[in-house]
């Protein structure tokens, strides 16, 4: 068995994500002028509620940074505080050390205190000047607790042993008798205290004596069951410490009169008038409280009645009512949502087999069998999608991820940016959203630094000094795209024109479209940027951001426009788990190709094919030339053929919106196939994707066109490929 | 018959460690999620005593004490404000609405059970 602090402690991690997504949401809104209290409870109660959780686990640091963010975020509670240009983007920060603290505690990492420590004063200075919460943080109340909650305990349900001494030994060594005379005030019921469970807490600290006062119990006539109105005048023999004492009457303390003095030795004690009786000491703590001997027959009826009022209606099941859960949601493990999405990619490939034998029994395609067949296809692919959605998680967390991104960024380069996001809620493949973390990262870095402007020159241009970056998401005909937008400058062409011909990546007679030049900044080790900033350049080019969007399926774009701005869209597959490809063979080898990487297919007649020297040749499509590439020598299957006359091309349609002609052998046919990663066994082959089994039972590679495209021919097919547009 | 006890707290890694803390202690748990949730679980039940945070959406631990006091049959079940705040302004506040008592948060399982010791009858 698991254990069950283990998975409280991970469940608590997932909470604090979800607290720290509504952190960031409630943040912004503060920050967009939303000054409804509501929205500082959410912000509030998310660190409350990551305080709280981190407690019990002994997270100290998070604890105590958590708790001077809450005390500044109770400032703005209670009004002493503004939530303005100066305070909000402390709190900002706050919120990117805490969800930094959250997740190096998850991770058993450590965040420096030289990160930590300057934030933590700031806060503090906030506070500070607030005039207000000057309360330390009370070391008491956070200690790290060691927490026994082993299942061990078979006793039964009842309350835990309390630790009762030996009441045969008598009075231990240290014991001293304590009197105590608790006086409860009229109204001690109301607040649903009871005098009985009280002292059966002090019999849990030694031997106890008790007598019970009733000289101000009314007649019956007048008695109410609800009004205290017995005194106890105790003995107590214990080791017990004053404060020990005092704390079992914690929760009564304003509620009655409480005295407490030591005694030499345990005498009878009177009570504080003579109508005093002796009872009994309270043997065990379980047991209810004797009822206290009574001289006349109404005096006994008030004792029994001055228990606290009964409790209504006991369960007559002995169970009451499960708690019924409001939200609509279970957590289910990645781990079996991984197995089912595997079935489902079973059931496809089952399911592919079939309709090959269906197909080779050559039934008359209006047998019953067709139709069933056609049917199951459905079905299953609307399972494989439903299953599909279950990985998929919103862009969400993605997009904050950025909003912290923009803020570092700006404040490192002195920029003025506000991010916008919109589609937040579009949703995609769990694993896509992980690994687009690093490349959108670098896109806004990139707009920030790069894309806008300087505060001062987008004033001199008229434009708002503030940069405005925007991030989109939607979904657009079964893939989803997300837009990184800026409203800067746009891309300085000229500039990347003669960067790139510097670097000798084009040559420098070359005449480039102005979507040729922007497609430059993909290359590898390309960087306009004069001086290596802080922020990005490090090395880090786009052509890294390009090949992982790549390796996600997914293809890049640029828009561009002078003065106005750039967007790069990005477009990937909803899933990395299945995918439409094109079944093709070449050298007598079965190959996938996407279907998304293919623009379209020719067969080649004579009049198609320029030759551009030995073994390079270039296609004419309508009114443009595409180089012609052949799969099979690519794939070093074989040699070049002699003559591609009759050859079956697919122009592959590349990210720089370029095309580009793979000669095969024949195309077979369009299916659904299921993914089967190489990576892990095979490391990153050039050229391939990944694999898949096909209906037949057959292991076909699935290709990656581009990066076959651009590792088979290097340099030479981008001086094709220019050659070819020039 | 095991004692029944409603929590009421917004946070997930509270109540789950509620849950485990009142069960290992032979306790029945009912557990809800903010005090609005938690008058609906209550209708129905009656427990021995009530445990509830105080800073929770749609209703607070306030709020939910008072909601539950007005109620004559559940004006005598104890009630203890589970809480990271232990100023005195809080527990002032937290008594006029009518709780009993108070446990501050983190709670040490042991120290949860034996605040319940000291308020169940």
């Amino acid at each position: 068995m698991s254990d069950p602090m283990q998975e409280i402690r991970a469940s608590f991690f997932v909470e604090c994500e979800e607290l720290l997504e509504s952190l960031q949401d409630g943040l912004q809104a503060m920050d967009d002028g939303d000054e409804d209290p509501e929205t500082v409870n959410i912000v509030f109660r998310a660190v409350h509620s990551i305080k709280g959780g981190a407690g019990a686990f002994g997270l100290d640091r998070l604890v105590s940074f958590a708790h001077a963010f809450e005390t500044a975020l109770d400032e703005v509670r209670a009004g002493r505080l503004a939530a303005n240009s100066e305070s909000m983007p402390l709190f900002f920060k706050g919120g990117d050390i805490l969800s930094d603290l959250v997740r190096a505690c998850r991770d058993g990492l450590s965040v420096s205190e030289d990160v930590t420590s300057p934030v933590l004063a700031e806060l503090d200075a906030l506070v500070d000047g607030a005039g207000g919460g000057s309360e330390e943080v009370d070391a008491a109340d956070f200690q790290p607790l060691t927490l026994d909650l082993s299942l061990d305990g078979d006793d039964g349900p009842s309350l835990p042993d309390i630790g009762l001494p030996d009441l045969d030994a008598g009075a231990p060594d240290g014991a001293r008798t304590m009197r105590i005379v608790f006086r409860p005030h009229l109204g001690l019921y109301e607040s649903g205290n009871d005098p009985v469970p009280i002292l059966r807490s002090l019999s849990g600290l030694g031997t106890l004596e008790a007598e019970c006062t009733w000289e101000s119990l009314p007649t019956l006539a007048e008695y109410e069951g609800t009004v205290a109105f017995l005194t106890w005048s105790l003995s107590l023999t214990t080791e017990a410490d004053e404060a020990e004492i005092r704390e079992v009457f914690e929760f009564v303390d304003g509620r009655c009169d409480l005295e407490i003095s030591e005694i030499e030795w345990k005498q009878s004690q009177t009570g504080p008038s003579g109508n005093a009786l002796p009872v009994a000491p309270l043997p065990e703590p379980d047991l209810p409280l004797p009822p206290a001997p009574t001289p006349t027959e109404p005096s006994q009826n008030r004792i029994e009645s001055a228990t606290p009022p009964p409790q209504p209606e006991t369960n007559p099941g002995g169970k009451g009512m499960p708690a019924p859960a409001p939200s609509a949601t279970v957590r289910v493990d990645l781990e079996r949502i991984d197995r089912l999405v595997n079935l489902v990619g079973e059931l496809v490939i089952n399911q592919a087999m079939l309709s090959q034998s269906v197909a080779q029994a050559g039934l008359p395609s209006n047998s019953p069998v067709h139709t069933g067949l056609d049917e199951f296809m459905q079905l299953t692919r609307n399972i494989q999608e439903s299953v599909m959605m279950i990985r998929a998680q919103p862009v969400k967390s993605l997009f904050q991820r950025m909003s912290r991104i923009v803020r570092e960024g700006s404040a490192a380069v002195g920029k003025d940016v506000r991010l916008v996001t919109e589609g937040e809620a579009t949703e995609i493949d769990k694993t896509v959203i992980e690994r687009l973390a690093d490349p959108l990262t670098h896109m806004v870095r990139n707009a920030v630094d790069h894309g806008l402007e300087s505060n001062d020159d987008r004033e001199e241009a008229g434009k708002p000094r503030e940069g405005r970056i925007s991030l989109t998401a939607a979904h657009r005909s079964g893939r989803v795209v997300i837009d990184v937008s800026d409203d800067g400058g746009g891309i300085n062409r000229p500039k990347v024109l003669a960067k790139a011909i510097e670097r000798g990546l084009v040559p420098a007679e070359a005449e480039l479209s102005d979507s040729e030049i922007d497609n430059l900044l993909f290359m590898p080790g390309f960087s306009t940027a004069d001086a290596v900033s802080n922020l990005s350049g490090r090395g880090v080019g786009m052509d890294v951001v390009k090949s992982a969007i790549t390796a996600l399926g997914g293809r890049i774009a640029t828009q561009s426009t002078p003065g106005e701005g750039t967007t790069f869209s990005i477009s990937l597959p909803l899933t990395l788990a299945v995918l439409d490809g094109m079944v093709v063979h070449c050298a007598g080898e079965t190959l996938v190709v996407p279907l998304s990487a293919i623009a379209e297919t020719l067969t080649l007649t004579e009049t198609d094919i320029r030759a551009l020297g030995p073994q390079t040749n270039v296609v004419q499509v309508r009114d443009t030339f595409v180089p012609l590439y052949d799969l099979a020598t690519e794939l070093g299957y074989c040699e070049p053929r002699e003559s591609y006359v009759g050859a079956i091309v697919m122009l592959i349609a590349l990210e720089d919106g370029t095309r580009t002609a793979l000669a095969v052998d024949a195309i077979d046919d369009q299916r659904q196939v299921v993914i089967k990663g190489l990576e892990d066994s095979y490391g990153h082959i050039p050229g391939v994707a990944a694999a898949t089994i096909l209906g037949d039972g057959q292991i076909a590679l699935i290709l990656d066109p581009a990066d076959l495209i651009q590792n088979a021919s290097g340099c030479s097919r981008r001086v094709a490929q220019l050659q070819a547009v020039g | 018959m095991s004692l029944q006890v409603l929590a009421v707290d917004d946070s997930r890694t509270m109540r789950d460690m509620l849950r485990l803390t009142l069960s290992d202690a032979g306790i029945e748990p009912h557990l809800a999620e903010d005090g609005m949730h938690g008058l609906e679980v209550l209708d129905g039940m009656a427990p021995d005593a009530i445990i509830t945070d105080i800073n929770m959406p749609r209703m607070d631990g306030f709020g939910f004490i008072e909601a539950v006091r007005a109620q004559e049959k559940y004006a005598g079940v104890p009630i203890l404000v589970l809480t990271t705040e232990s100023g005195e302004e809080l527990k002032t506040r937290a008594r006029k609405s009518g709780a009993t008592g108070w446990i501050v948060k983190p709670f040490d399982p042991q120290k949860l059970v034996n605040a319940l010791h000291k308020v169940v009858a």
